[in-house]
């Protein structure tokens, strides 16, 4: 009941929030947040290290970005589409790279989103190093105009909760016990019958899907999608922001994009611009040598002490 | 115009020439994440911001000090090994038993640091190392031109790669090194000191990179940003040749520089790519890679 009660008072400060902050900042917070609770799905529960999300970010971002400009469909089913593209390319990864554990799973996610980082810069459509600038919002099942940024954030909203939802039913489904299992032992899992690579196949794809569908919602809030969501840059921000959250947290992700994106806001329009890189590179050295549960995982430890 | 069956032979000899030259980066690179990777088992993402290391010291040494290519030869990579010694003593030990996947965040930690610093410092723009006088000049051969360059730095990694594997495969400190990978409890009951290996190896390990640094000053800009692209081609490298030995690493590395410089001949569209098209077919039809030994 505590978690639900938690729960609730974010789902009203998210309504409220944008009447007191800037919304396309908030939707901003909202895309990353997804892409993170996306990201930790791989190693928050399977234990796997993707470090090739962005080229799902970015894929999904990049046909949604198309179709709007390209073919008049309304942006719910080009958002649609972006996230079953970039699905689909997770099943085709997640296929090779399941191959694979440990470390060898992070280089060759690396590798294979560094395959598309190349295509995506040769490619025609994407417009190479100036992306694609200026696509259109759209109306919302041709009705409701997203030019406004209060109508685009909650559409954002929206998304958001379904992509959590969607994420909070997986990591609590049989099939979520399933890959918790796996994390935990995965001969032991491997032995009770389980085909280990089969299900971590299926995550891979979810989490894929859902990175995508984060990538497509931020080509519409900043009506642009560019090179920058497919870079080895953003794969290793996504993996920043969850560890800076707590991984294996449901909300850590939500936090540690919160916290990692204003920051870089902050950051971007002061004098510490230039330091961007080192002080990212930092947080990484410290959280990894003295803060591995991450915010709400240390909130959570001190409940358990306190409260528990 | 020298052509073959249609093919322009100058054109041809031309890239295998550049694929060389890459392949012998790609072996002494990949050589030293399989030889870090063997005694501690983490992957160092900082590989390619130490080559990158090792390339701007060069460039500062000569610059500022007035310290000459051959010097920088051997000072640069042991400076470079130094900060390897310093970053596995200091930050790479206290996390040892921990998941490594947090050691290679640590790593890509380190690397987004020196990088963001040298972008910083000197932007993000090359700069530019001159060849030094003794290697400026060039051999004719039947199909091409070869500057003393480029034949020294093939010639240089080879050897360099050559007494690596010789000092692992059949020297007795290789044997400490090789029965530390296997056992390294056994090692220590036999009173060797483990901990002091682990370390000189990260350190050697990374001094590779730095040496690869220094010999890719004159021919690549020195810029913040070399290594982090030649590193992810490296870790395509490692995943298509598994690290399962040394010199897998190394044969890889080479054959992987030539297939590009092919494909740069044959098909240019496709020279960024063809590395990872590589990885693909072989996590298709050998997931362990072709030297690798684990399933």
């Amino acid at each position: 009941m505590k978690i639900n009660k938690l729960y609730l008072v974010l789902l009203l400060l998210a309504l409220v929030a944008p009447f007191f902050l800037y919304p396309v900042f908030l939707a901003k917070l909202l895309c990353f947040a997804l892409f993170a609770c996306a990201f930790n799905l791989m190693l928050g529960y399977v234990g796997l290290l993707s470090f090739g999300h962005a080229a799902f970010l970015g894929t999904g971002g990049y046909v949604t970005g198309w179709l709007m400009m390209n073919s008049g469909l309304t942006p719910e089913l080009a958002i649609l589409l972006g996230t079953l593209t970039a699905g689909a390319l997770g099943a085709l990864y997640g296929k090779l790279s399941v191959k694979r554990e440990g470390i060898y799973f992070a280089m060759v996610t690396l590798a294979l989103s560094q395959l598309v980082f190349f295509i995506y810069l040769q490619a025609p459509f994407t417009g190479g190093e100036d992306g694609m600038q200026g696509v259109p919002r759209g109306k919302l099942f041709g009705v409701i105009d997203l030019s406004d940024n209060i109508s685009m954030y909650y559409f954002v909203l929206a998304i958001f909760l379904f992509g959590f939802w969607l994420i909070h039913r997986t990591v609590h489904s049989p099939f979520g016990q399933v890959l918790k299992a796996i994390r935990e032992n995965e001969p032991r899992a491997t032995s009770l019958g389980y085909n280990v690579n089969d299900y971590k196949w299926v995550a891979f794809t979810i989490s894929a899907a859902l990175a995508g569908l984060a990538g497509s919602t931020k080509t519409l809030v900043f009506q642009l999608a560019s090179l920058t969501d497919v870079h080895w840059h953003m794969s290793g921000e996504v993996v920043l922001m969850t560890l800076v959250g707590g991984v294996g947290t449901i909300l850590g992700p939500v936090v540690g994009a919160g916290v990692i994106v204003t920051m870089q806001n902050y950051l971007s329009s002061g004098e510490l611009g230039n330091y961007l890189h080192i002080i990212m590179g930092l947080i990484f050295v410290i959280c990894v040598l003295a803060f591995r549960s991450g915010i709400v995982g240390e909130l959570q430890k001190v409940w358990k002490r306190n409260f528990g | 115009m020298a052509t073959f069956l249609g093919i322009n032979l100058f054109g041809l000899f031309g890239q295998l020439l550049v694929g060389l030259i890459n392949g012998s980066f790609y072996a002494l690179l990949s050589l030293g994440l399989a030889i870090i990777f063997g005694l501690l088992k983490i992957i160092n993402f900082a590989q390619g911001a130490m080559y990158m290391l090792g390339a701007f010291s060069a460039w500062l040494a000569l610059s500022y000090l007035g310290i000459n290519y051959w010097a920088a030869l051997i000072l640069v990579p042991l400076a470079v090994g130094f900060v390897g010694v310093l970053m596995e003593r200091f930050l790479i030990r206290p996390i040892a038993n921990e998941d490594h996947l947090y050691s290679l965040l640590l790593t890509f930690g380190l690397a987004l640091m020196v990088q963001g610093f040298f972008t910083h410092v000197y932007g993000s723009s090359g700069q530019s190392y001159a060849i030094p006088e003794a290697l400026r000049g060039g051999t004719k051969l039947p199909f091409m031109y070869l500057p003393d360059y480029r034949a020294w730095i093939i010639l240089a990694s080879v050897v360099v790669c050559g007494l690596t594997w010789w000092m692992i495969e059949k020297t007795k400190l290789g044997a400490y090194l090789r029965a530390g990978t296997e056992n390294p409890q056994l090692m220590q009951a036999f009173g060797i000191n483990v901990p002091l290996i682990v370390t000189l190896t990260f350190g050697f390990g990374v001094g590779l990179a730095g040496l690869a640094g220094v010999m890719a000053a004159p021919i690549y800009s020195v810029s913040p940003d070399m290594g982090s692209n030649l590193l992810i081609v490296v870790f395509a490298i490692v995943v298509i040749g598994g690290m399962g030995s040394i010199g897998g690493a190394i044969l890889t590395g080479l054959g992987m520089g030539v297939i590009e410089g092919l494909t740069k001949y044959f098909y240019p569209e496709a020279s960024n790519t063809v590395i990872f098209l590589v990885m693909v077919i072989v996590l298709l039809l050998k997931p362990a890679g072709l030297f690798g030994k684990e399933a």
